[in-house]
């Protein structure tokens, strides 16, 4: 059997609850963030917690970059694995302050191994003014970054995120996202990240793998995996893609943004980002509607000349989903069943994508 | 007033509950992990044998000791074979019967302690690259001292007040193993009430400084 | 007099026991008493007691427990009728403090003392090994406490011995605790009553030494009636039934003299 690339992540884990069983064996890549995506009761948070060594699974099998954590010979113990976790609710311990908290991993990593500072774990969470505090009072949101610096400090070789923002509403989300995104831009940790929302995923994923029944059902690059037909069901509403733009030009009169990716360009909403930097934006099914020919009198900003690759059944009876190419990327729409058979859709056919709304994810 | 035999049953009274009490506390503490973490099909009789003491009269308690500890009994036959001699009528015998007998007054707080600490400190522990004997002093006995608190008072102040245990093994030997409970009993029974009340007044107010402490300095509800 | 404002205060209390026992007494003269007994004379007084009911008609209710306990329980109002002291101190303390008949006191047995070893063989005929003095631990009565203890230092006094076995003495707080100080072995050996090692005229078991009675002031054990049961045939009766031959014998079998 193989054991181990040298890069990349090779985990097969068979456990069996009462009632539930987890099997999968995946590759995953060695670098980026990797979305564990599903429903509650997936499996993913347990996959997670064997990854780390936290659930008991006998006979699993595990490999990160090349090291041997755990198969028939080998179980390293969580404590002996090189890894960083990311609780739902971050799990400072209450008698330390947050300096304390912070410096309990990484002084208990051998200073050959430290790569990641203190201090540079701090400035990336923004965390300079709570050293002194207790975890009692702090803010939700601010908990959750503390944790996540106290894992970065130990130098992780994985880091494993466990649902980091579930617990957080929606405004302390948006304060933690970009933190998250600064961590993908700036430290080469692979990270797994398990989550239960698209917008997360779409954000921040570049691989994904999408868990159902203790199975995982899909495992691939983020925008092929989010393209493909036989998925979006799971995803429900959220259905769409992500592509990957760059700001080419800026109209600062309308305030928008001319970007391009693979195959084609949209106008945006301008959010300051400069000329040249990657962008990553997400086209969901139920924005796109499609026309035989490119309509004029019309408010929406964005048409795309698409090609017809397939269609397949929606969630409702009513619905049809369509899978699109656009030069090299792919689209998706959400149609009514009728309106695909008023176009008469077949593979191959050019129509034209009319996007409603495309959303900068920053 | 006092004599100078209360004085030294007082002196002897305090040895022994600080004796039994240390030594309690380091016995106490792996039974009460082992209790708090276990699932085992064993955990519900070994907690029930800890217990025991609560359910026991004393005297019951005592008898079996001074049997067990006797020279024909199992106890008596062992540390006789360690050349230790007998237990009963000693300093020794007193703490080893005490260490018994306050058992369940250090564990199960301590144990309530360790139970209601949780999975989470330890698994973050883990993560965290701290091994399990590292958690345990790093996370566990500082989230735990509450617990510890009131398992070392309690413990402390049960020893003190233990008396039917004493009176069936101790043999009321001055500075050996005769403590201020026994002493009170002499005092009612030789019918010396003024020195019994003076002696049981100090018990009542040391026993309600040491639980007025326990209240005052163990705030209820900490939680993370 | 302290004596007689105890009687006027008892006086009141009187009238409501003696409405409660009379229709007991004038029904079928059968009444019931209720008698504090020393543990030590727990068993022959089991006896006693049955053979009283048998011939009397009267119930007797028994209560064992040590004698200074019972001492506190009743001076605080507990309801006994008669005691059965195992002293003469404590009767004569009650009827001096008023709350005993005055003239109701006697002497009903006369405790014997024995040095004991649960081991055959290991005491003699004698107090030689009080001599030798080989053991740890010599079992005594707390003789603050306790006649049979007070006997024993007062025997090993006469002896000669008590400075060499003092270091070596574990008190029981009562006879009942030294004898099982003895019996399990703890202690080699120690002043026990006969009453506890002796029935049916020999010993149960072990060795032991009867100490001559020349050697200790008479254990007397004193009974003595009290305040609550003044008006009560039944303890009337029952002082009368301690004093036949027929509880005589019963004494004399457990190892009491009289």
């Amino acid at each position: 059997m193989n054991s181990g690339n040298a890069s990349g992540i090779r985990a097969r884990f068979r456990i069996d609850y009462s009632g539930f069983l987890l099997d999968v064996d995946l590759d995953l890549p060695g670098r980026g963030v990797t979305a564990l995506f599903g429903h509650s009761g997936s499996g993913k948070t347990t996959l997670l917690r064997a990854i780390a060594g936290l659930e008991p699974a006998p006979g699993g099998r595990l490999a990160v970059n090349g090291e041997v954590w755990q198969d028939e010979a080998v179980f390293r113990p969580t404590w002996q694995r090189p890894l960083g976790y990311v609780f739902q609710e971050a799990s400072l311990f209450p008698h330390l302050s947050v300096q304390a908290n912070l410096q309990y991993g990484q002084t208990r990593v051998p200073a050959a191994a430290r790569r990641v500072s203190l201090d540079q774990a701090v400035a990336l969470l923004d965390i300079g003014h709570l050293l002194g505090r207790k975890p009692a009072r702090l803010s939700g949101g601010e908990r959750q970054r503390v944790g996540i610096a106290r894992a970065l400090a130990t130098s992780p070789r994985l880091l494993l995120m466990d649902e980091p923002l579930a617990a957080l509403d929606h405004a302390l989300k948006q304060e933690i996202l970009p933190y998250l995104e600064r961590l993908h831009d700036e430290l080469d940790i692979p990270v797994l990240y398990v989550s239960h929302a698209p917008d997360e995923v779409a954000r921040l994923a570049d691989h994904i793998v999408v868990m159902e029944g203790g199975h995982a059902v899909a495992n691939g690059p983020l925008t092929d995996t989010l393209a493909r037909l036989d998925l979006p069901i799971k995803l429900g509403e959220d259905v769409g893609v992500v592509l990957d733009a760059v700001v080419t030009a800026r109209d600062e009169e309308w305030h928008l943004a001319h970007m391009d990716f693979p195959g084609g360009h949209l106008w945006v909403r301008d959010q300051g980002l400069p000329v040249g930097h990657p962008a990553r934006v997400r086209i969901l099914a139920r924005d796109v509607s499609l026309a035989r020919a490119p309509v004029t009198g019309t408010s929406i900003l964005n048409t795309l000349p698409a090609i017809v690759v397939d269609s397949v059944a929606d969630a409702h009876p009513a619905l049809t989903l369509v899978k699109l190419r656009v030069g090299e990327s792919l689209l998706l729409a959400r149609l009514t069943l009728r309106s695909a058979h008023a176009l008469e859709l077949t593979p191959g056919q050019l129509l034209y994508a009319q996007i409603k709304a495309v959303a900068l994810l920053g | 007033m006092l004599g100078d035999s209360d004085i030294a049953a007082i002196v002897l009274t305090l040895k022994l509950a600080s004796v039994t009490t240390l030594l309690l506390l380091f016995i106490g503490t792996p039974i009460a992990w082992w209790l708090a973490r276990t699932r085992s099909p064993w955990k519900g009789a070994i907690g029930a044998v800890v217990a025991l003491p609560i359910v026991l009269p004393p005297t019951v308690i005592g008898f079996y000791l001074l049997v067990a500890m006797g020279p024909n009994g199992p106890v008596g036959q062992l540390t006789q074979s360690l050349g230790l001699g007998v237990l009963p009528f000693t300093f020794s015998g007193l703490v080893v019967a005490s260490v018994f007998y306050s058992m369940p007054f250090v564990v199960q707080p301590i144990q309530n302690a360790f139970e209601a600490i949780g999975e989470w400190p330890l698994e973050a522990a883990a993560t965290l690259r701290a091994s399990p004997l590292d958690t345990f002093f790093s996370v566990v006995l500082p989230l735990a001292r509450p617990g510890y608190l009131t398992a070392s008072v309690l413990g402390f102040a049960h020893t003190v007040g233990e008396f039917g245990v004493v009176l069936m093994i101790g043999g009321n030997i001055p500075d050996k193993t005769r403590v201020v409970s026994v002493q009170i009993y002499d005092h009612v029974e030789a019918m010396e009430y003024g020195q019994a009340h003076w002696l049981a007044a100090i018990m009542v107010a040391f026993s309600f400084v040491v639980l007025l402490l326990l209240y005052t300095l163990n705030p209820t509800g900490r939680r993370r | 007099m302290h004596i007689g404002r105890s009687l006027v205060k008892n006086a009141f209390r009187l009238p409501a026991l003696a409405l409660l026992a009379t229709p007991f007494a004038s029904a079928a003269l059968a009444a019931e008493v209720s008698v504090a007994v020393a543990a030590n004379f727990a068993a022959p007084m089991q006896t006693i007691a049955a053979d009283f009911e048998k011939d009397s008609g009267h119930k007797a209710q028994l209560v064992f427990g040590s004698t200074g306990k019972l001492y506190a329980q009743i001076r605080n109002g507990a309801p006994f009728e008669v005691l059965l002291a195992a002293d003469n101190e404590t009767p004569a303390r009650l009827e001096k403090e008023g709350f005993a008949v005055d003239g109701s006191r006697f002497t009903y047995a006369i405790g014997q003392l024995a040095l004991w070893s649960a081991r055959s063989g290991y005491v003699g005929d004698n107090p030689g090994v009080l001599r030798q003095g080989t053991f740890r631990h010599l079992g005594i009565a707390n003789p603050r406490l306790a006649p049979y203890g007070a006997a024993a230092v007062e025997t090993l006094t006469r002896l000669g011995l008590l400075g060499k076995v003092e270091g070596k003495f574990v008190q029981g707080e009562n006879i009942a605790q030294t004898f099982q100080f003895v019996a399990t072995g703890n202690a080699e050996l120690g002043f026990v009553a006969l009453s506890q090692v002796y029935a049916d005229d020999k010993l149960k078991g072990g060795s032991a030494w009867v100490v001559p009675a020349r050697l200790h002031s008479p254990i007397r054990q004193d009974a003595v009636v009290l305040v609550k049961g003044k008006e009560n045939p039944a303890a009337t009766a029952l002082i009368k039934f301690l004093k036949t031959d027929k509880a005589h014998a019963v004494i004399k079998s457990y190892g009491y003299a009289w």
